[in-house]
């Protein structure tokens, strides 16, 4: 399915790109981040599994990993927030 | 027309003039509660001179939305009004502005404090903070993950603590 994915922040700096449209066969939040960091380089760093890497679903923050995607959805991983 | 809930603004507010719109024509507020957060000049790695503020266009507004609409349930309040500002800040100037308007005291101090405490952990934006060593991403603290728990809202943002 088409997804697209945008990062924030520090993960947005380290991978230097924002925003990527990427076709995946992943079906969850889980399975996306870990495709993402099969790609080695920074992305594996970025979005290791013990880094704090937080993530929002069609805009809206996510904590649960196994939740599904679908056509055409936004994922989004940053690092926590430090707004306010 | 009814004024905007929420404004992700570079430019300043006022605080009076925000006060007087949230209140204005409406007779049966009896007390307005409102929190200025401002730029701290020191931060955990030192001096801070400025600080850059990003954001999540969309997510922003629609999470900040949806924390109003939960305070319009937990509390008798009439109305609510959160200004954050994004982009470069610089030491001393104001951040965020939280206004809430109700009837008595209470109810606006206590709504006025959980619109903050969700903030810090659920909207997303980021800091990062210029020093004399550089610039470097502000670390969420756990206590602000602590300060959402007392209203009976799980969450972790902040990275557990080591050691």
């Amino acid at each position: 399915m088409r997804v697209t994915v945008r990062y924030f922040a520090s993960v947005r700096e380290a991978l230097g790109l924002g925003t990527e449209d990427l076709q995946t066969g992943q079906s969850t939040l889980a399975g996306l981040r870990a495709e993402l960091c099969a790609r080695g380089g920074e992305y594996a760093d970025s979005l290791a599994p013990e880094r704090p890497v937080r993530m929002a679903l069609n805009q809206v923050m996510c904590l649960d990993e196994a939740t599904p995607l679908h056509e055409g959805c936004e994922v989004a991983f940053f690092p926590p927030v430090t707004g306010g | 027309m009814a004024l905007p809930r929420v404004s992700i603004q570079t430019q300043d507010f006022d605080l009076s003039q925000e006060v007087l719109a949230l209140r204005s024509g409406d007779g049966r507020v009896g007390a307005v509660c409102s929190f200025v957060g401002t730029v701290r000049d020191h931060g955990g790695q030192g001096a801070v001179h400025s600080m850059e503020l990003e954001h999540y266009p969309g997510m922003t507004e629609r999470a900040i939305e949806a924390m109003i609409d939960e305070a319009q349930r937990r509390f008798d309040i009439f109305a609510a009004r959160v200004v954050h500002r994004v982009g470069v800040l610089q030491a001393q100037e104001q951040i965020v502005l939280v206004a809430v308007s109700s009837a008595h005291r209470h109810e606006a101090y206590q709504a006025c404090e959980f619109l903050m405490d969700y903030l810090k952990t659920q909207a997303p934006f980021w800091k990062k903070e210029t020093t004399p060593a550089g610039a470097q991403w502000v670390d969420a603290r756990s206590s602000d993950d602590v300060a959402l728990a007392r209203w009976g809202i799980r969450t972790q943002n902040a990275a557990p603590d080591v050691g």
